[in-house]
């Protein structure tokens, strides 16, 4: 018996692109099929599946994740981090058997228990008990093992009452328990976990967190992928940093966290939202592009402490719109709210775009040098009618870097504690010397 | 097709699992299946909870169904189309066929969904995903018991007793659900690839009831016909529980046209030649659909 959990070799998996570039395959009708079958003679497909044509194949296709290779031992605790879009999920998915890999091949030692989403399968109009039974038992828990730590699931929980109430009656703080302790107790070899910790209130993370710890301490393989990296440093040892589908760096996890926090991995400092993004509820406001610029005025992921730059939120309104507000909330990595900032703040223009007429627009926001700290940010919109109606929110519309050079206290290579780091006006005053 | 993916490799005392590209054929992984057998049962358990929540009616809807649709059969077709019965009084014997043919059209309709429906589970866990339609097929063979007490009900009321033949009733209930496992699993898999099977089903489901012998007695199909006829399983099943249940075929020329029908220069009789027909098309439909759905399972979390 090896000591291995976890054996990748190779891996890969391509997506083909869909319509919108989304890198998922759309599901077609079959009048789709049959043209795309009389084009095909006319216009030859790239025929040689496994073609490495340019970086990322060839263009309908994309692949998620390359010759990825990597070990884990048994009892370790390994973390994942990269940005949207790296290729962690497909990874995880790939290791826990969603889907298939493309390429290459991983050897799994033991029952993986995943845990990409908390609450898989819950049905609202079943109560606490029933759904647990169910997604218990899509977890891959055998019905015995249920009843035997059906107790241990309702306490953590903390639902004992409303465990025969429909969980449709839930509150969504009392769901989210209910939902995460049926997976915590979920006894596999490997324990695949991703971004669980995302969702839920202070309290509610902190008791994940703990029972991570616990699952980690019992001996068992864990591998963890999350943007929150505090619980990142907190809990693993090592950690990969996956890049364009690419493992980057395996390393010990401040390490990685550091290479992570400072790569500046070249994103294009901008969001765009596709239409299948946006939902129905968002009408008539629809969100077009976030960015951020440089003083330059030149679109760019990475900023200066110590110049100022631009947030700009480009919508469309389809109708007319009365009270709206639009804004952004700056957040760190760690998820604290550093700021929050409507384009209606000011008295004057609240009253002056009290109505919106139908069109398009962009909203600008100009954030003053010497405010933020150096590392990763995040910028979250809203736009809303106060005590009316949130039209449209996204939570993590758009993540960039402030480079700190030239900012206060740089003459010291040390890490400064907080988001922030304005220039402060310190004096000195000697009070007495002894040289008089 | 030689090498299933994932194979279990087992090693001492730990389980291996080799994760690797999937062929173009699968081999059928019925193990896993097995692993996963509770969770069909909760999964079947799940559709019969929800189903008929928030409903004024609960299960007797499993009952109004068919019956209501007997009740119009037998003004229409039996009252004023006089459309013969093979004898029976044309409410039961309609009513005998509906049962059989709900159990059928319930499993295309909900079972062709159940993938798309729980795409949710399936793009974020792994379990055979045939749990899903076959779980959906369960859900309904427990209405079809439900509806089934009417129908004892009903034998009472007309005076009809029930017959030693009445044993061979789960072999056509098992023709059955063969059936609908076969067909689920062909439109569930394709239903993931294009969702025209949501706007195909009904109009199937509904020219299907016209091929089969509900409304009227397969007698009434000419000879020549018959074969052919023949090869829609659920005219087997149809006709196996009006035999099972109400004796009809022998005490009416229903079977006379199957009575000498060569089946490769074979003489068989009647309802067994048919029944053999059937189950063999069943048979067909449920093993290629299982291929089928193992070969297309792959793409399920990337394409829904």
């Amino acid at each position: 018996m090896s000591d291995l959990a976890i054996r990748v070799e190779n891996l890969g998996k391509r997506y083909h692109l869909g319509a919108f570039g989304a890198p998922v395959i759309r599901y077609q009708t079959l009048r789709d099929t049959l043209s795309e079958i009389l084009s095909s003679s006319s216009k030859p497909r790239v025929s040689n599946p496994q073609s490495r044509s340019g970086e990322n194949g060839s263009p309908d296709h994309i692949w998620a994740l390359r010759n990825v290779s990597f070990e884990v031992k048994k009892g370790q605790v390994l973390g994942v981090i990269g940005r949207n879009g790296a290729g962690k999920s497909t990874l995880l998915k790939v290791l826990s058997r969603v889907t298939d890999p493309t390429e290459g091949q991983a050897e799994i030692h033991g029952r993986v228990g995943s845990l990409l989403e908390v609450g898989t399968g819950f049905h609202p109009e079943l109560t606490g008990r029933e759904n647990i039974y169910l997604n218990g038992a899509i977890l891959g828990m055998k019905r015995v093992e249920i009843d035997h730590r059906f107790d241990e699931m309702v306490a953590f929980a903390e639902v004992q009452q409303f465990i025969d109430t429909p969980v449709k009656r839930y509150s969504s703080g009392m769901y989210l328990r209910l939902a995460f302790a049926v997976a915590a107790h979920l006894e596999p070899e490997i324990l695949v976990v991703d971004e669980v910790l995302a969702v839920g209130d202070a309290e509610f993370q902190r008791k994940c967190l703990g029972k991570m710890s616990d699952v980690a301490q019992q001996g068992r393989t864990v591998l963890f992928v999350s943007h929150n990296m505090s619980a990142i440093l907190r809990l693993t040892e090592e950690t990969l940093v996956i890049e364009k589908g690419k493992l980057a760096l395996r390393a010990l996890t401040p390490r990685a966290v550091d290479y992570y926090m400072a790569a500046g991995f070249s994103q294009e400092g901008e969001r765009r939202w596709h239409a299948d993004e946006i939902p129905d509820q968002a009408y008539p406001f629809q969100p077009i592009a976030l960015r951020v610029r440089n003083l330059q005025g030149k679109v760019s992921e990475t900023v200066r402490s110590v110049e100022p730059f631009t947030v700009e939120f480009e919508y469309h309104l389809a109708a007319s719109m009365v009270g709206l507000r639009v804004g952004i909330y700056l957040i760190s990595t760690r998820g604290e709210y550093i700021l929050t900032s409507f384009d209606t703040d000011d008295p004057v223009r609240f009253e002056r775009f009290a109505t919106r007429l139908p069109g398009h627009y962009i909203s600008q926001c100009q954030i003053p040098a010497d405010l933020l700290n150096e590392g990763r940010f995040i910028i979250a919109v809203n736009a809303s009618c106060f005590r009316v109606k949130r039209y449209f929110q996204d939570e993590q519309a758009l993540v960039f870097n402030v480079e700190g050079a030239g900012a206060p206290g740089m003459q010291w290579p040390e890490p400064r504690l907080g988001p922030i780091r304005p220039r402060l006006g310190w004096k000195i005053t000697s009070i007495g010397s002894f040289e008089d | 097709m030689a090498v299933s993916m994932p194979e279990k490799v087992p090693s001492g005392m730990e389980e291996v699992t080799i994760l690797r590209p999937p062929k173009e054929w699968e081999a059928l992984n019925l193990r896993d299946l097995w692993r996963y057998r509770e969770l069909i049962y909760f999964m079947t358990w799940r559709d019969l909870k929800v189903r008929y929540k928030q409903t004024l009616l609960g299960a007797s809807w499993a009952v109004l169904r068919p019956f209501l649709t007997m009740v119009v059969f037998s003004i229409f077709f039996g009252g004023l189309a006089k459309v013969p019965s093979d004898g029976i009084p044309y409410p039961i014997f309609s009513y005998t066929a509906l049962l059989p043919w709900e159990l059928f059209t319930h499993a295309l309709n909900i079972a062709s969904r159940s993938l798309v429906v729980n795409s949710h589970m399936i793009t974020k866990v792994y379990f055979p995903r045939m749990i899903l339609p076959f779980a959906s097929i369960l859900a309904g063979v427990v209405d079809f018991a439900i509806a089934f007490i009417v129908l004892l009900g009903m034998m009472v009321y007309y005076g009809i007793t029930l017959t030693a033949r009445v044993w061979t009733l789960p072999l056509f209930l098992l023709l059955a659900i063969l059936t609908a496992m076969g067909v689920s699993l062909w439109l569930s898999a394709l239903n993931v690839l294009y969702r025209d099977v949501g706007y195909v089903t009904p109009f199937l489901t509904q020219f299907w009831l016209f091929i089969t012998p509900i409304a009227y007695p397969a007698s009434m199909v000419p000879a020549k016909w018959r074969l052919l006829y023949a090869l829609n399983p659920m005219t087997g099943v149809v006709e196996g529980f009006r035999w099972a249940l109400l004796g009809t075929a022998s005490n009416s020329q229903s079977g006379a046209g199957f009575q000498t029908l060569s089946l490769a220069g074979l003489q068989v009789g009647g309802l067994q030649a048919l029944v053999i027909i059937s189950g063999l098309v069943s048979l067909a439909v449920l093993i290629s659909g299982l291929f089928y759905f193992r070969r297309m399972e792959r793409l399920f979390a990337d394409m829904i």
